[in-house]
């Protein structure tokens, strides 16, 4: 192969993707803890045994719970971590987060409703994913339509946020039974994964990567402002829409399947930015391998810190998070404009 | 009218924002390979036709011409391949490198299936060498000068590889080392690489030294468009900006050279004893 005319950005694209090849490994044993971990104390001999031979006595716990729970980390986790990178590209907002479009409020909305008025199981991923496509459609609506821009979206975005989250706890608060149902489900959990859940969120997820994937490039030229992006053949609306698209089924699925998770997509692409910088090509890819490292290993210290039961991993995310995201603050880090 | 090649002309074009016209039946040719300038008073419409040159801004009525078609029916890629655009509003997204920069402006030359390659490697090289910032190359765009911030912007808008470029007042916010700095760049740019450059300038001296051919507008309109010796009189800058002056010529270029007239004064002025 001829040697790269300029070594120094060669060998930046290289550091870049050991940096990746590094962070899957680190998926990698994360998500073997996670299987390996549990309220069940089991040696690492009964696990490997119950991973692969269907008659050992650990083959259910391992099959029913464990594999379950961390395929929906890996995926919830990749959703969210890659909603909140093109939330914050798209709003021009470093704290940025499909919470500030009102995305997860309006699922949690719909779910809530869907509960106590047609008694559904919480988690249903179709409620929760209508109810972020009408939020996203509202606040583009009231944000400006064609003429939305990231200020008026986050406006929008927050003024429905307000108001879906006092409805949401108005319904739990009128209807004790909901409320029971919901309570687990509005902080954030991983535990009730079952093989059909994954299943079901994964198309979505799929797709909103993808989407996410392939506006990557023209999120970066829409980064400079409407007209340089105009300039350089974007095309600002249909780049905007295309991006919302891709964060309501990623954080729609990602809300169906484990409540809203807060602070992974907001945290994870603001400290990943210090590693990779501003440029989504390489943002998205990191976000969506350390985006799920963060949310497994929140859920195994879930499960370590309530023994013999276990915590809520939303309760270990948002205090990590939120002890995390001081620290940022009071460093003036990514704050600056 | 002008025999003069033109590849971008606009056509009797009203331009407008929501509700403010800013120019009616507004008539304009860029020469090919010139290095256009174009000066007026605040608020005479020369970035709102620079705006729409770029197809930033689609006029009401009449239309800008590409190669003699509706700017506006191309394809907005294809647009961006031909012409290029460093608007004032552009913003560097926090903590991004100067060659991270540049390398956006490739975004035309690039889609799902032709992602980045040794071609666009060369280019954004070529471009950071062509406007002195390669030795910036690593470094966060948020930490440079206003004048070494500018040439990154530049630089961004040369890998781009359009043959025409405009630049809306590229001085702006610099001290006046920069601005000749930046002028000479462009000045250079136009002569080694052949491409058509328009800017709008709020220098008249500036402006008259380094284009080839200015358009000077008042009121959304053209008053007068050519060699800045024919253009720049003193009849004509009272005219279009009401400024009684003398124009001499330039010490250092022969180009003309604006010199304000001096107010009367009443009373002899304070001398040191």
């Amino acid at each position: 192969m001829p040697a790269a005319p300029v070594a120094r950005p060669a060998g930046r694209t290289g550091r870049r993707l050991a940096g990746l090849a590094l962070s899957l490994l680190l998926l990698g044993l994360v998500a073997g803890l996670s299987v390996a971990i549990g309220a069940k104390q089991l040696s690492p001999a009964e696990v490997w045994q119950g991973l692969l031979r269907p008659d050992s006595p650990e083959y259910a716990v391992v099959h029913r719970m464990r594999l379950p729970r961390t395929l929906l980390g890996l995926v919830a986790g990749a959703a969210l971590g890659v909603a909140g990178a093109v939330t914050q590209a798209v709003t021009r907002n470093p704290l940025g987060d499909p919470g500030l479009l009102g995305i997860n409020a309006g699922a949690s909305a719909a779910v809530a409703t869907a509960t106590a008025v047609l008694g559904m199981t919480a988690g249903d991923i179709w409620y929760a994913l209508l109810g972020a496509a009408v939020v996203t459609v509202a606040v583009h609506a009231v944000g400006g339509g064609r003429a939305a821009t990231p200020a008026r979206l986050a406006l929008a975005g927050a003024a429905l946020n307000a108001v879906l989250y006092s409805y949401v706890s108005a319904v739990m608060l009128l209807d004790a039974a909901s409320l029971e149902r919901l309570r687990f489900w509005t902080v954030g959990s991983l535990a009730d994964a079952r093989a059909d859940t994954v299943l079901r969120v994964l198309p979505f997820v799929v797709a909103g990567l993808l989407i996410a994937l392939a506006t990557a490039r023209p999120l970066d030229a829409l980064a400079l402002g409407d007209d340089a992006a105009r300039a350089l053949g974007a095309r600002p609306g249909l780049v905007r829409a295309a991006a919302t698209a891709a964060i309501t089924l990623l954080s729609g699925a990602a809300t169906a399947a484990c409540g809203p998770l807060v602070f992974v997509g907001l945290l994870v692409p603001h400290l990943v930015r210090a590693l990779t910088g501003p440029d989504l090509r390489w943002l998205l890819p990191y976000c969506a391998v350390l985006a799920p490292v963060l949310l497994l290993a929140a859920d195994v210290t879930a499960r370590l810190l309530g023994r013999p039961g276990e915590l809520q991993v939303g309760t270990v995310t948002a205090v990590l998070g939120g002890v995390l995201f001081l620290h940022l603050v009071q460093r003036g880090a990514g704050v600056r404009r | 009218m002008q025999t003069v090649p033109s590849r971008l002309a606009g056509r009797a074009m009203t331009l407008a924002y929501e509700r403010r016209t800013v120019a009616e039946n507004l008539t304009v040719a860029v020469p090919d390979h010139s290095f256009t300038i174009i000066i007026g008073p605040n608020a005479c419409g020369k970035s709102t036709l620079l705006r729409a040159l770029a197809r930033l801004l689609r006029p009401t009525a009449g239309a800008v011409l590409l190669d003699g078609g509706d700017i506006q029916r191309r394809p907005t890629r294809e647009v961006a391949r031909v012409v290029g655009m460093l608007p004032q509003s552009s913003v560097a997204p926090d903590g991004i490198t100067v060659a991270d920069l540049v390398a956006r402006g490739r975004h035309p030359h690039q889609g799902l299936l032709r992602q980045w390659s040794r071609d666009d490697e060369r280019i954004v090289a070529g471009a950071m060498a062509d406007t002195g910032v390669a030795d910036l190359a690593d470094r966060p765009v948020d930490e440079l000068s206003g004048g070494q911030r500018q040439r990154v912007w530049i630089a961004m808008a040369l890998a781009q590889q359009t043959p025409l470029l405009l630049l809306d007042e590229p001085t702006t916010y610099l001290d006046i080392a920069h601005q000749v700095e930046v002028l000479d760049l462009c000045a250079r740019l136009h002569e080694e690489q052949g491409r058509t450059l328009v800017a709008v300038l709020h220098d008249l001296n500036q402006a008259a030294r380094y284009a080839t051919h200015l358009v000077a507008m008042r009121d959304g309109a053209v008053v007068a468009a050519g060699e800045p010796r024919q253009v720049v009189t003193a009849a004509l800058v009272k005219e279009v900006f009401g400024l009684p002056c003398r124009v001499i010529d330039d010490p250092e270029t022969g180009t003309p050279l604006v010199v304000p007239a001096a107010p009367r004064r009443t009373g002899n002025r304070h001398q040191p004893a």
